[in-house]
């Protein structure tokens, strides 16, 4: 987020590898809600996903975020294979290097904005002295600075996603997730998200946004469709 | 910037394992016990009940019997009665043997080893016609003056104190001298001022010489109210105690020997019969002290455990509503680099924050209902530390028993599941 990260798209390594991963949930009846596909993000990129409901864009997401284990292929993330991790790791790596943004939020509703930011320090080892500082830098980089002790249950939606965004980047994440972070927003409110969205591409985040909305796909510089678990790519606008 | 290049050839990648700090862990459970107030109150309810009650019995019980040792003082201590028994049962036998004490009993009970006095007395049977003056002509009306026979040495174990003259002895006793030692009130009332004209008092026209006026009994402080005469004369006199006030014998003891000479006494007074001898020993202190005995006690300590249990339960119910209500940031913990283990330990330590709080407020509760009380009756208020100590560590544990099989289940919630919501 420091801005250092300058290498363009096309030659920085990849993120998240995607080499056949597929994922089929059990059932029964066993449900192929993520069809083994190949995909690549690099460091900085902008990628959007879309796909009408129940296509399976959760699912990705899920695989993406290490939240749920591929059933097929191997997924690398930032060059790690995942796929050979024991439990432990995959949660310690979840912590450390995805930060997630979702459509319901998430907020713990009795902690202030700046202990919901806090909370995402708690399990991956960040010193308690740091933390406060680190979390009041975070609701500043969202617009936040003047609310860090109001309760999610007294905010707007938007502020309250924005909350949600400094908490996914608070601990500098390598990959920012987020699965329809303006479904639950009006239009102009999630206008301004998006705005977020965009000047944390242009600071150098890598991002991967999931909706069903084409306009909101349309900020990616990236798009990937899903349709009925079968992820392609779609040419470059 | 963090290094993104982290895969190590063939081995596994470096990666800091997920952590929750004890401290982390204490302010994250006292902030989900503390974001519904109300609830944890209600829910704590039942331990503070249980380890109220625990507490209050226990303070109350060891208040109660040490009031009762505080009355059990040095006296008490060195002091052994001996009733005869003899034809307790059988009216044939009560009239055969009407004093079961020997003449010599004195002798043989100052014998034993840790017997520091010893003597028999019993209160004379006198008629109703019989009464004591202080001068020999019948008629006017004689003072209702109890008279009792005291052996020599019952004056001694009795701790008689003289004010003037002297108590009578063996001698007297023996020859069954007609002496007499009164009581301070007893002698002025019988017009008794001075000694030296050797007054006498007539027990049912019997003249008896008043020998010693005695200003205190230690120990048996009504033989003050009487006129005690030696057994021999007595015996001559009215013959054998009445089968309705049998002979009793006080035995004074150095201290800690009155329960092994209280064992022996039967048999040295009458090796021939010592069933007839019954020996009545201070209370054992230890087993004043033995805590929790009555049966209403037991029933109270048995309804501290019920409400612990009913404590328990509400902590489990409202832990495990908890859980499910919290799913959403379960899952979201998860997301963040919780382990299920890190889940389970925020939920137990939640519930054994409960139980702890409720047990400390049960403790204070429970201490101040033994002071409460202690201040109404004028008792000392007594408490084991052991029980302050130990009551809010049972909440605890109550709390932690009740939390392990929510954190359990907190601990198996699916990440994707719960995120879900
Ligand atoms: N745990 C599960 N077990 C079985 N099937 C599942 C499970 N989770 C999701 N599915 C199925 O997998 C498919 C993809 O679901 P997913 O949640 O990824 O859809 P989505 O694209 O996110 O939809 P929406 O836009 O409505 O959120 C759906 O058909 C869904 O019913
Ligand atoms: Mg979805």
């Amino acid at each position: 987020m420091t801005g250092t990260r300058t290498a363009g798209p096309a030659g920085a390594p990849p993120v998240v590898r995607f080499e056949d991963v597929g994922l089929t949930y059990p059932g029964p009846p066993p449900v192929e809600a993520l069809r083994p596909c190949r995909l690549t993000v690099r460091r900085g990129e902008y990628v959007t996903v879309v796909g009408p409901s129940g296509s399976g864009k959760s699912t990705f997401l899920n695989v993406a975020g290490l939240i749920d284990a591929p059933t097929a292929g191997r997924y690398l993330l930032d060059g790690i294979d995942t796929g050979a991790l024991r439990d432990r790791d995959r949660t310690a790596l979840r912590g450390q290097r995805i930060g997630f943004v979702f459509q319901s939020f998430h907020l713990l509703p009795h902690r202030s904005a700046l202990e919901n930011v806090l909370l995402a320090m708690v399990y991956n080892g960040v010193p308690r002295g740091q933390r406060a500082a680190r979390a009041r830098t975070a609701l500043e980089r969202v617009g936040l600075g003047h609310r860090t002790g109001h309760l999610p249950t007294r905010m707007s939606g938007g502020e309250r996603q924005r909350v949600a965004v400094a908490r996914a980047l608070v601990a500098e994440p390598s990959l920012l997730l987020c699965d329809e972070p303006t479904g639950n927003l009006d239009t102009a409110t999630a206008a301004s998200v998006l705005e977020l969205l965009d000047e944390l591409h242009a600071d150098g985040l890598t991002l991967l946004v999931i909706t069903h909305d084409p306009q909101v796909a349309a900020r990616g510089a990236r798009t990937v469709a899903i349709r009925d678990g079968v992820l392609t790519e779609e040419a470059a606008p | 910037m963090r290094s993104l290049r982290r895969r190590r050839a063939g081995g596994a990648p470096d990666i800091p394992p997920s952590r929750l700090s004890a401290r982390d862990l204490v302010s994250e459970a006292l902030a989900g016990m503390l974001q519904r107030p109300a609830r944890s109150a209600l829910t704590g309810l039942g331990t503070v009940l249980g380890v109220g009650t625990f507490v209050a019995i226990l303070g109350l019980t060891a208040t109660a019997s040490s009031q009762i040792d505080s009355r059990f003082n040095a006296l008490t201590a060195t002091e052994v009665g001996v009733r005869d028994t003899a034809g307790g049962a059988d009216p044939q036998l009560a009239r055969q043997v009407p004093n079961a004490f020997p003449r010599d009993a004195d002798d043989r009970a100052g014998a034993l080893n840790g017997v520091t006095a010893a003597g028999v007395f019993w209160p004379v049977p006198l008629g109703e016609a019989a009464a004591v003056r202080s001068a020999p002509v019948a008629g006017a009306d004689g003072e209702r003056i109890p008279v009792v026979a005291a052996s020599p040495g019952m004056l001694r174990a009795a701790g008689l104190t003289l004010g003037s003259g002297r108590a009578y002895d063996s001698f007297h006793d023996g020859r069954a001298e007609q002496v007499a030692v009164v009581g301070r009130a007893v002698a002025a009332r019988l017009g008794i001022t001075t000694l030296e004209s050797r007054p006498a008092v007539f027990v049912g026209g019997h003249p008896f010489t008043v020998v010693g006026i005695a200003d205190g009994a230690e120990r048996k402080p009504d033989l003050l109210l009487s006129v005690m005469v030696p057994r021999g004369a007595a015996e001559r006199l009215w013959g054998p105690p009445d089968n309705a006030q049998r002979a009793r014998m006080l035995v004074v003891t150095q201290l800690g020997a009155a329960r092994q000479v209280a064992a022996e006494l039967p048999l040295a007074l009458r090796p021939d019969h010592p069933e007839w001898m019954a020996a009545e020993p201070p209370p054992d202190p230890r087993g004043l002290r033995s805590g929790v005995t009555s049966d209403l006690d037991q029933l109270f300590l048995l309804l501290a455990a019920i409400c612990l249990v009913i404590g328990a339960v509400g902590i489990a119910n409202t832990t495990l509503v908890a859980v499910l209500e919290r799913t959403g940031e379960i899952g979201l913990r998860r997301a963040l680099g919780a382990r299920g283990r890190h889940i389970t330990a925020q939920f137990l330590a939640e519930s054994a924050a409960q139980g702890a709080v409720g047990g400390l407020v049960g403790t204070t509760l429970g201490t101040l209902t033994v002071v409460g009380v202690s201040a109404l009756r004028d008792w000392t208020p007594v408490m084991s530390p052991l029980t302050v100590a130990a009551a809010p560590l049972i909440g605890l544990v109550t709390g932690v028993l009740a939390g392990l099989y929510p954190a359990w289940r907190a601990s198996r919630t699916q990440p994707a599941e719960a995120l879900r919501r």
